[in-house]
């Protein structure tokens, strides 16, 4: 099977062509957005992070920044950074361009204000656009594609249906000898030990069980209960009780195949198949954190609906909910209700959520693109200072 | 027959409703190759559960084949199960 894709310098394959504005921090995020806005091909990231984090939590952002710039969906990158900041700039800068991609930096503090670095920003990406735009996509085999899977505004038809027909399709994908992400360490509580049967060692099914024990408790130590946020509201008008029932449906999602490791948030998988990272639940930082670890497209199962997208990769909406698919098919891509109503089956769906990836990848735009969502969001991990 | 009901797994104790449905009213399900129905005791909104079988206090609410939470009351086969009668093991600051 071929997609059409872009070859970057270090291997890897995007499927779409983006030149990425990647303040440093908070500070940089309004610069970044202006010159964003005045040129087509460029996207900026405006974030609250970059400055003031200690420890694994500035990591986190550091490690979240590059891992955008390298995503293979981004053929090249202009840093903006303020130039106090934490996030250390041209470092940044450097680690990104290691990957072979053209890499700009500007800095407000040394070019002297906002006027003057939105000037020079935008010239050099406007040289970014004459070195890039151009790139026409060439066939690639399918299994340089690498999926992110996501899940979000769940209920009882997620678990059903959309969840386990996108279980089939990661599953054709690894067949195929793609990519394949699955995240949300909260929605794998309660269902741990299914997951835990599929890794490849028992080293892996240990740092599995380790990383939701530490999501567990995480809320203990603050002396909350999870349930004050997990099933939310929605998931529980929906029909979902408990983090047990949400789980179990979740994990569906990530089909069959045998977890080859556990990724840290953001940490870029070292070989194929089927990978889990920890993440939150919560969608955007979840799929910031698969985009950061290379994922160049995205399957969103929905029950409620919601309209998420992303400024690098293609999130693809599947809901098994028809009047969720009615009610909102500005933002649905894919209506799998047929198997709530028993017309298709979670196999002859999951073939067509296959199908749509592919479709996708050589260019099919999803209603998230079409409608300019780019939401983005790191999660934090320790308080800021 | 209009699917009603859908049990995932043999071992459930509860079916999982895909219409509104109001009580009184007989649904029909498949559990593994044969077919059962229970009625319902409550109206069950679209996408709940419904108990199609008794389920004691203490007792593991069963979907999936796996564990979704405790019976904090009995359960009659029929009754909407739900928040109100049954709980999360996990997560909890009390445990």
């Amino acid at each position: 099977m071929k997609i059409l894709g872009y070859r970057r310098p270090d291997g890897k394959v995007g499927i779409r062509n983006h030149i990425l504005i990647i303040p440093t921090s908070v500070c940089a995020s309004t610069v970044a957005s202006n010159i964003a806005a005045q040129i087509p091909e460029a996207v900026a990231l405006p974030n609250q992070h970059g400055c003031c984090q200690i420890g694994a939590d500035h990591e986190q952002t550091v490690r979240t920044l590059i891992g955008f710039g390298k995503n293979p969906n981004v053929a090249a990158v202009l840093v903006v950074g303020l130039g106090c900041e934490g996030v250390p700039i041209r470092e940044t800068a450097a680690e990104i361009a290691a990957s072979g991609k053209p890499v700009e930096v500007v800095i407000i503090q040394e070019i002297g204000g906002t006027l003057k670095t939105e000037a020079e920003g935008l010239s050099k990406v406007a040289k970014l656009v004459r070195q890039v735009a151009h790139l026409q996509p060439e066939k690639i085999d399918a299994c340089e594609l690498s999926l992110a899977i996501e899940c979000g505004g769940s209920d009882f038809t997620s678990g059903l249906a959309s969840n386990p027909a996108s279980g089939i399709a990661a599953d054709l994908l690894v067949a195929a000898g793609g990519n394949v992400m699955l995240s949300e360490t909260t929605e794998f509580i309660g269902a741990e030990h299914v997951l835990a049967r599929r890794a490849k060692s028992t080293d892996i099914a240990e740092k599995l069980f380790k990383i939701v024990h530490a999501c567990e408790n995480r809320a203990k130590l603050l002396n909350v209960d999870l349930r004050e946020g997990q099933p939310t509201p929605g998931n529980i008008a929906g029909g979902l009780s408990s983090i047990e029932e949400k789980s179990l449906g979740c994990i569906y999602k990530a089909g069959h195949a045998p977890i080859q490791d556990v990724l840290n948030y953001g940490e870029i998988p070292q070989g194929k198949g089927l990978y889990i990272m920890d993440s939150p639940g919560q969608d955007i930082d979840s799929i910031t954190g698969m985009l950061a670890g290379g994922a160049t497209v995205v399957i969103f199962t929905t029950g409620r609906g919601t309209p998420t997208g992303s400024p690098i990769a293609p999130v693809i909406k599947i809901t098994a909910n028809a009047r969720t698919y009615q009610m909102m098919e500005d933002n649905m891509d894919l209506d799998a209700s047929s198997i709530i109503s028993g017309e298709e089956t979670i196999e002859q769906v999951g073939h067509r959520i296959f199908e749509e990836i592919i479709a996708v990848a050589n260019g099919r735009r999803t209603k998230a693109e079409s409608l300019g969502y780019r939401e983005f969001g790191i999660y934090k991990i320790g308080p800021t200072y | 027959m209009e699917k009603q009901a859908v049990v995932i797994n043999p071992k459930d104790n509860v079916a999982t409703v895909v219409d509104d449905l109001s009580a009184n009213k007989i649904i029909h399900f498949s559990v593994g190759q044969s077919e059962r129905s229970v009625q319902l005791l409550q109206d069950i909104p679209l996408g709940h559960k419904v108990a199609i079988q008794e389920i004691r206090i203490g007792e593991d609410i069963l979907k999936y084949a796996e564990s979704i939470g405790v019976a904090t009351t009995l359960i009659l086969p029929g009754q909407h199960v739900h928040i109100h009668n049954m709980e999360t093991q996990r997560g909890r600051k009390d445990q």
